[in-house]
């Protein structure tokens, strides 16, 4: 480096963008292909079957099993119906999902990296789209190097149009968790969806053509914050694919000239199926990096490899940072047991099911119905003629139920108080009222309470509610009664 | 200094001339797309000077080719508020103010339309909860002086308290007694003692019998023999619990001395039908309106009975 030419050319390879190296990854098979093949399946079908589910829930709520109502606020899951106030369950479902993923890579490394992230299933299912298309990488080589004929520009228009397609389906899909699926669809095609409807399928159609057919491996390289924080969570306990270099290195092409010669070997035989296979283009024999994630084909292509030369199959496999200390020092490596349960895991386990259990248990014990009192607060009270003392409150009762309820309205504390709502009056004043709430809506009352009593200023009561019917259910909220000013 | 520029080698780039202790400036042009956003910005704003109001001019200022005002834009929103608001504002103005209360689509759209005008045309007077304030009725409570009652309450709106060129007005006038030297002070003293013991404020004393005698020589004729007023007069309950003006001697003995006249717009010529239609729906939905009186002719269908009433009212002073 002290020559001062050498410098130069460093910094004449060094730029702020790096411009991508084409990945053309070779198709393969073997047992985690065929893992990634029936994941995909469970994911995609998840993702496009769930809008269409139905769900009986009566005549006054949505029969879509899952459903984000944003115009009415609510979100429906099978049984589950959740208002706005209790967004913390999606809350956390978030963090569940958070501390799932850390008990994830814990156990098994970045395996929702390789396996269930949907970039890595829309992207793989690109791949498949442009083989189908354009051939193994052998031949999208060669036509990416052909000159430009007709042939070369039909299968690129067939190519595009159908990652396209697999575009507009993907974000079509996504708009039918938002409202009723069959009818939004008929909507959609005649043109009569909201703006917002074909916007957000543009924009995911936008989204998942960039990051499926054109960005792929560059999105989990520089875009995803993900790899960055597993490479902080995995340890020398967490399955990682390594390329075990004690036993494959020195590399030879040429095994039995080299054996002639009496030269040492690894079982590396340097064919570089692992690197064609890739589909981020990197090569699992330079150790660990942040551009795998562990999607083990390079696995099935070397076992395959392995398998024809008669060698032991796993000279990449997966295997945890110790095991490979152990094994490359000849030790028998440790059970799958040890490795799975360990403290690491066993927290993460048990935060992540405390949580889950939390979440049951108060959705099991949620009160479907709920009241609120708001005070006139001008004027504070009123004084009517015989000098009995008037305050008006505004009554909220929220029905979460899919049903009319009929409620009743009570007061707790202050036993002189009587009270009516509108369209009552004074005569036919009680210390309860009884009202229909609607289904799955809140109700809104005007009530007024008269108090006979001089004293004392303020005086603190509550307004209770009860459900009537068999599910029953009941709240209350404290209030002030006012009787003169500047107390 | 323009001899001293000169090309800086390692940068390429000229310098501006300039040399401080050896120190040189170099003249760095402007990012193109800098350059080019400020270029846009000057053709922007000269468009921007033609096609809208910009350039001040003596007396006026330019007016720009598109006609845009903010007057213009303000009218065009109001106009089309009243164009969204309009079916239901017909519907109120095609109901009588009687039948209002038996659609209740329309009357909570009244009552609504009744809050915003409150707020605009009543606050000042009455308070922004309508709770009013001394010699400013409380339009929650149940006492009225002239009736609670939505078409009566509607009457008041549309001709005011103590109009004048309006004989439909509400006019209660009181007499002086004290001012007139009807009554001297000693009698006015008793008959607010008295006027106190019958809102049992204070305790029967001597001077009870003596304004009772005052009260039911002078003050009778329009508060009523029993002392709870009169409506078509538009005499004050004496015997609630709620004062206009106040209940304690002081004032009371004030007001007998020198009478109250307050006073209130008449809605009916200032503001458009249906909007006072919507204030009265909104006052009378405060807690105290009362039922219409049943079988009888709604008063402001009726200018004569109401002559007759202010006829009442002249002639009781």
């Amino acid at each position: 480096m002290s020559h001062p030419n050498n410098v130069k050319e460093v910094e004449e390879d060094l730029h702020l963008y790096a411009k991508r190296k084409a990945v053309y990854p070779k198709a393969v098979d073997g047992w985690f292909r065929r893992l990634k093949w029936l994941i995909m399946v469970v994911t995609l079908t998840i993702y496009y079957v769930t809008p269409w589910l139905r769900w009986d829930r009566g005549a006054y709520a949505p029969d879509q099993a899952v459903l984000v109502d944003l115009a009415h606020r609510r979100f429906f899951m099978f049984s589950i119906e959740i208002w706005p106030h209790e967004f913390y369950y999606v809350a956390g479902l978030l963090i569940m999902a958070g501390i799932g993923l850390f008990l994830l890579t814990s156990a098994v490394g970045r395996a929702w990296c390789g396996y269930a992230c949907p970039q890595t299933v829309w992207t793989d299912l690109f791949v498949h789209v442009e083989r189908f298309i354009d051939g193994d990488r052998n031949a999208q080589i060669r036509l990416a190097n052909a000159p430009l004929s007709l042939s070369k520009i039909t299968r690129r228009l067939i190519k595009h149009g159908l990652w396209l397609m697999i575009a507009v389906m993907t974000g079509g899909a996504w708009i039918f968790y938002f409202a009723d699926a069959p009818s939004l669809l008929h909507d959609f095609v005649d043109g009569r969806a909201p703006f917002i409807a074909y916007a957000t399928v543009g924009v995911l159609t936008a989204t998942t053509y960039t990051f499926g057919g054109l960005m792929r491996e560059q999105v989990c390289i520089y875009m995803c914050p993900w790899p960055r924080i597993q490479t902080a969570m995995m340890d020398e306990k967490s399955l990682a694919v390594t390329y075990k270099d004690w036993r494959g290195e020195p590399r030879s092409r040429g095994m039995k000239k080299a054996l002639e010669e009496g030269v040492p070997t690894g079982d590396c035989i340097d064919c570089n199926q692992c690197v064609q296979v890739c589909p981020t283009g990197i090569d699992i024999r330079e150790g660990p990096q942040i551009g795998c994630i562990t999607c083990a084909l390079c696995i099935d292509a070397c076992d395959k490899v392995m398998h024809q030369l008669g060698k032991p199959r796993g000279l990449i496999d997966y295997i945890t940072l110790l095991d490979a200390e152990e094994e490359a020092m000849g030790h028998p490596r440790m059970p799958v047991r040890k490795r799975i349960f360990r403290p690491r895991t066993i927290i993460y386990f048990s935060i992540w099911g405390a949580i889950g259990l939390a979440m049951m248990f108060s959705l099991g014990n949620r009160t479907r119905i709920d009241i609120s009192a708001l005070k006139d607060r001008n004027p504070l009270f009123v004084k009517l003629s015989d000098g009995t003392v008037r305050n008006a409150f505004t009554i909220k009762v929220r029905n979460m139920e899919a049903r009319p309820r009929q409620v009743e309205i009570g007061l707790l504390g202050m036993d002189d108080a009587r009270m009516w709502a509108e369209p009552g009056d004074r005569d036919t004043a009680q210390r309860t009222i009884r009202l229909v709430v609607a289904p799955d809506s809140v109700s809104k009352d005007r009530i007024y309470v008269i108090s006979k009593a001089p004293e004392p200023a303020r005086e603190e009561f509550s307004f209770t509610v009860r459900a009537l019917d068999k599910q029953g259910g009941s709240d209350s909220d404290k209030v002030t009664f006012d009787r003169a000013e500047g107390q | 200094m323009a001899e001293k520029k000169r090309i800086d080698e390692p940068t390429g780039t000229e310098t501006v001339g300039h040399e401080w202790d050896g120190i040189e400036e170099l003249d760095t042009p402007m990012p193109r797309w800098w350059l080019f956003t400020f270029y846009a910005c000057i053709i922007w704003a000269i468009g921007y000077t033609v096609i809208y109001p910009a350039w001040p001019m003596i007396s006026d200022a330019t007016k720009g080719v598109s006609g845009w005002t903010s007057r213009g834009a303000l009218d065009a929103e109001m106009k089309a508020q009243a164009d969204r608001t309009a079916p239901i504002r017909n519907a109120i103005g095609a109901t009588p103010i009687e039948q209002l209360s038996n659609d209740p689509k329309l009357l909570q759209a009244a009552v609504e339309g009744g809050k915003a005008a409150f707020k605009v045309y009543c606050v000042q007077c009455h308070g922004s909860g309508a709770a009013g304030s001394k010699g400013y009725p409380n339009l929650n409570d149940d006492d009225w002086l002239w009736g609670g009652d939505i078409a009566t309450i509607h009457t008041t709106l549309v001709n005011g308290v103590r109009q004048p060129n309006n004989d439909l007005t509400r006019m209660s006038i009181m007499p002086a007694f004290g001012r007139d030297a009807i009554l001297q002070p000693g009698e006015i003293s008793d008959v607010a003692d008295y006027v106190r013991t019958v809102s049992h404020q204070q305790p029967v004393t001597g001077a009870r019998q003596r304004g009772a005698a005052v009260f039911a020589a002078n003050c009778a004729v329009c508060h009523g023999p029993d002392g709870k007023g009169m409506r078509a007069m538009g005499a004050p309950n004496l015997t609630d619990a709620i004062w206009l003006y106040g209940g304690d001697k002081a004032t009371i003995v004030q007001t007998v001395t020198n009478s109250r006249y307050g006073v209130m717009p008449a809605w009916g010529p200032r503001l458009d039908a249906v909007t006072v239609k919507m204030l009265a729906a909104y006052v009378h939905s405060l807690g105290g309106g009362e039922a219409l009186p049943t079988a009888t002719a709604p008063i402001d269908a009726n200018p004569a009975a109401a002559e007759n009433v202010q006829e009442a009212n002249v002639a009781s002073k």
